[in-house]
């Protein structure tokens, strides 16, 4: 049973992969989880410089998901090659980073360190979070602007690029399409929706910062249907992610067009949950008779539902 | 190395109306655990709610021959998640990850020993208890709660032979206030050059007012605090506390890996 997968010139040993912000640096997880098992790592969102982020209170949980806006605290790149990267590469891990920047000289700055490093497999370009005041999301709600970037990134790099896209705008698709367009060997989606929890009782909002990023599987629907608009578009691999509890919604994102998935909010819940997923893919693999984990990509049948009783 | 066990509820004693002590069956976790870890906890077999929540371990349980068998948990139902705890009944099951978390610094015996606990900020200090007693450090609990009816586990503290210093905000039982009041004064009474090591456990503005009037005389107090928090592992960066760097500035610190325990005259409190 073959559950490896491609994205660009990177082959993952599996399609499950976890998601920027959800993991810390990997290394946390380092003696409780074996790295070298997942697919990969995406990292947390690094800046070239360290940063504070927001205030407590970060997040705060809602209906089957949870709000967040931690405000990408982070180590700045530099201190992420020398502190973390070298006891990840140890470890075995498949190293992806989320590189952010509030300006697209700092986007392919960061880009370049990490190239420059030993160690990194691939970079996920973070133009989509909901939760900072300068860059990311300026970039990952304008066409042009999300062009830019990874124009400009692709220019200070041979790793494969991934743009991870925002779902809070009209037509994702055309975002998939503009990320191809600029040399992006994937797409990752979707990171946060942008929301707001507010206390009744003392009519102030739940978070620090107002507004924070919705995830977990309140917003998995709207996730699949978003990633299957992207498959549909571009001819790269799309990574898919947004509330995957089980083996069996990272089934529903691949079969949807995923070429592998992300685990976010689930890692929280259950920090030993790789296992579970490998075991029940490779289930469902055996129950439907795949050799090969790519062979469900893209696989929904979008003709006329039958309904289960015949009629 | 934390373990991730589906306990079993051994029992459940309900306190008060909104209080219960939750014992689950989880022997590695209880093994391992030492005082001010916690563990993260979730009742729900679902989504919803979906994350789980810390508890400080409150107490370690032992069979018949002494060995660690579980551990209690000091749960106030303030919640969803909570309510669940609050009702769990032997039979159920309950998802227990752990134990997580700095401890505290155990005093040892040329040291006196001060515990102070805001309501169901007492949570980590009967293991802290047992651990001082084993080393034969005099301790005393300076223990404040809105009532009478809100004061627990007097009589387990007096076993281990800690002295208790009780406050109530109605006057109920102690001294009527907080408890800041009677721990400013025996501070202020204590000889200057008797080792004291101060902890304390309880909301956010018990802690900022232990740890300036520990540090007004001159003593070292360790504080567990509480934060949301979502992972227990420092994946998620959103249990952070403001600790201050040596720039003058400050540092987001994660509570769940740094802490709970930190070191009250480093965190910047608001």
């Amino acid at each position: 049973m073959d559950l490896s997968v491609r994205i660009g010139s990177l082959t993952l040993t599996n399609p499950l992969v976890a998601a920027s912000g959800c993991f810390g640096y990997g290394v946390e997880y380092a003696d409780l989880v074996d790295l070298s098992s997942l697919g990969a790592i995406v990292t947390k969102g690094l800046f070239l410089e360290a940063r504070e982020g927001h205030r407590a209170p970060r997040i705060v949980e809602t209906p089957a998901g949870m709000l967040n806006a931690i405000g990408l605290q982070g180590i700045g790149a530099r201190r992420f090659v020398e502190d973390k990267l070298p006891e990840l590469r140890t470890r075995g891990a498949t190293v992806i980073v989320n590189v952010c920047g509030t300006t697209i000289d700092e986007y392919a700055e960061v880009s370049r360190i990490l190239s420059d490093a030993e160690g990194v497999a691939a970079i996920e370009l973070n133009i989509s979070c909901p939760n900072i005041k300068e860059g990311g999301i300026q970039f990952g709600c304008s066409l042009d602007g999300t062009f830019d970037v990874v124009s400009a990134v692709r220019k200070v790099t041979r790793l494969p690029i991934m743009p991870k896209l925002t779902p809070n705008v009209t037509d994702v698709a055309s975002f998939a399409r503009a990320s191809e367009q600029a040399g992006a060997d994937a797409v990752s989606l979707v990171n946060t929706f942008l929301a707001m929890v507010i206390d009744v009782e003392t009519r102030r909002p739940k978070i620090a910062n107002g507004l924070g990023g919705l995830s977990g599987p309140a917003i998995r629907p709207i996730a699949v249907r978003m990633v299957h608009e992207c498959y549909e578009a571009v001819k790269i691999p799309v990574v898919g992610m947004g509330g995957i509890m089980n083996a069996r919604d990272a089934l529903e994102f691949m079969i949807a067009g995923a070429a592998a998935v992300q685990i976010g909010t689930a890692n929280f819940v259950d920090p030993l949950i790789w296992t579970k997923l490998t075991d029940g893919i490779r289930d469902y693999m055996q129950r439907h008779q795949f050799t090969r984990v790519t062979e469900l990509v893209g696989t929904v049948q979008t003709g006329p539902v039958e309904s289960p009783t015949g009629a | 190395m934390p373990f991730d066990v589906a306990a079993d509820v051994m029992a459940n004693t309900r306190l008060s109306a909104d209080y219960n002590v939750l014992a689950l069956s989880a022997p590695a976790i209880a093994a391992a655990a030492t005082p001010g870890q916690f563990v993260m906890v979730k009742a729900a077999s679902g989504d919803d709610p979906l994350l789980r929540r810390p508890f400080s371990v409150f107490e370690v349980l032992r069979d018949a021959a002494g060995a660690p068998a579980g551990l209690s948990l000091l749960n106030k139902r303030i919640g969803p998640s909570t309510e669940l705890l609050y009702r769990a009944q032997p039979g159920d099951t309950v998802a227990c990850f752990g134990p997580l978390g700095r401890p505290f610094t155990v005093a040892d015996r040329s040291a006196q020993a001060w515990m102070v606990a805001g309501g169901v900020g007492l949570a980590p200090f009967a293991t802290l208890a047992d651990a001082l007693g084993a080393r034969s450090v005099s301790t005393t609990l300076f223990y404040g709660a809105r009532s009478r009816a809100e004061l627990f586990y007097l009589d387990f503290f007096r076993r281990l032979g800690v002295e208790l210093v009780l406050t109530t905000e109605d006057g109920s039982l102690g001294e009527r206030g907080r408890i800041i009041a009677p721990l400013d004064r025996r501070l202020a009474a204590h000889a200057p050059h008797a080792p004291l090591m101060v902890y304390a456990c309880g909301p956010e503005g018990m802690l900022a007012a232990c740890a300036k009037t520990a540090a007004r005389y001159g003593r070292p107090c360790e504080v567990s605090v509480e934060r949301i928090m979502g992972c227990g592992m420092g994946g998620c960066y959103s249990c952070v506390v403001p600790m201050r760097n040596d720039r003058g500035s400050f540092h987001h610190v994660r509570s769940c890996i740094a802490g709970p325990v930190l070191p009250a005259d480093q965190i910047l409190w608001e």
